[in-house]
């Protein structure tokens, strides 16, 4: 039931990209919408009294009751290729606003 | 009039996401996960038919003590390279869109650093650098790896340019740093194809689960992409915070 949480998440970043006309919030919305995605994808692989999937010297069986890896290796990913598309977003913007002096896309089309 | 559409539209989809997920067998209930008949099972107990003891186990079927790592370095390692190129791609974007002419000078701060400061953060540099260096060497056996590991020397990057109104990293350097250690990447890749079967092999002994000397070419992997993101992202840093020179 605490999964909704993280679409509820999604769903917030998805209407700030549909409202917003200026960049820099488009891009935090953008980032809004990854980050609900990455805990939704995490929480899929949550196991009650599971132990993070790592071996220590206190937790030293494979045996032993894990909590899903697969998934946190993909958001691992998707955390990295996020980190990329968010600095190309900024470097756009920052052209925007050294070209036309207004990070608002409204204006922007006036000019 | 707009705002209402876009509404509409989110509460449409969020109810849609809602309504297809409660009662779905393919989605199980929170916390009630069980991984027995999925391949994260085999990623768990590494193929073997015994359990992996750390410390004990010797020469497992993929080395890492750290289960993420092993997934993301050795199972899956060739989806690693195309995560590094596809931030290699954006790192070269950004610098396209808003770097690189000859000549340029650094955003200059509105303040002037003192001596405190100065020094501080260089003390502080060192702290930083060197837990980004400790988290990507040990990233086969604790959280972190080469990712995380470059953000941090990245980050004391950054703390050197926001503390100092003179530093200026030399880009070149992070620009030979990245393409040797991307190209050395491919190439131990295709080590394991001449050395073993396939690309990105795993071709070295991969010793006891638990010792920094163990896994094979997995903390050689961890350390290589260590080195490429921190010199991408402090390039990236770097592309911000200058500007061009207005002569």
């Amino acid at each position: 039931m605490i999964q909704y949480a993280a679409i509820l998440l999604i769903v917030l970043g998805l209407y700030g990209l549909l409202t917003n006309r200026n960049v820099i919030k488009m891009i935090v919305s953008l980032n809004v919408m990854e980050i609900g995605l990455n805990i939704f994808i995490i929480s899929v692989g949550f196991v009650y009294d599971g132990i993070a999937p790592i071996l220590t010297s206190t937790n030293s069986s494979s045996a032993l009751l894990f909590v899903d890896p697969l998934p946190q290796a993909l958001v691992l990913t998707a955390i990295v290729i996020g980190v990329g598309t968010t600095a190309l977003g900024l470097a756009i913007a920052k052209n925007i606003y050294s070209k036309y002096g207004t990070f608002n896309l409204d204006e922007v089309e006036e000019k | 009039m707009k705002n209402f559409l876009a509404l509409a539209l989110t509460l449409f989809l969020g109810v849609l996401l809602i309504l297809s997920l409660t009662g779905n067998t393919q989605f199980t209930t929170f916390g009630t996960d069980n991984t027995d008949n999925r391949v994260s099972s085999e990623y768990i107990s590494k193929g073997a038919a015994v359990a992996i003891i750390y410390g004990v186990t010797n020469d497992p079927e993929s080395g890492p003590a750290n289960i993420v790592t092993s997934i993301v370095v050795d199972y899956r390692s060739f989806d690693t390279l195309g995560e590094v190129t596809v931030l290699f791609i954006s790192a070269l974007g950004v610098a396209l869109l808003i770097g690189s002419g000859a000549k340029q000078k650094r955003l200059s701060l509105n303040f002037k650093p003192n001596f405190m400061l100065r020094v501080g953060s260089r003390a502080l540099f060192g702290i930083i650098m060197m837990t980004g260096v400790y988290i990507t060497l040990h990233g086969h056996l604790t959280p972190g790896g080469g990712f995380p590991g470059g953000a941090m020397i990245a980050s004391s990057i950054l703390l050197l340019y926001l503390a100092d109104d003179e530093f200026r990293s030399k880009i070149k350097g992070f620009k030979i740093l990245e393409g040797a250690a991307g190209s050395l990447y491919v190439i131990l890749g295709l080590l394991g194809l001449v050395l073993a079967t396939y690309f990105l092999q795993n071709f070295l002994p991969n010793g006891t689960v638990g010792n920094l000397f163990s896994s094979g070419i997995i903390p050689i992997v961890y350390i290589l992409i260590g080195l490429k993101v921190g010199s991408e992202i402090s390039g990236v840093i770097d592309n911000f915070l200058t500007e061009e020179d207005a002569l």
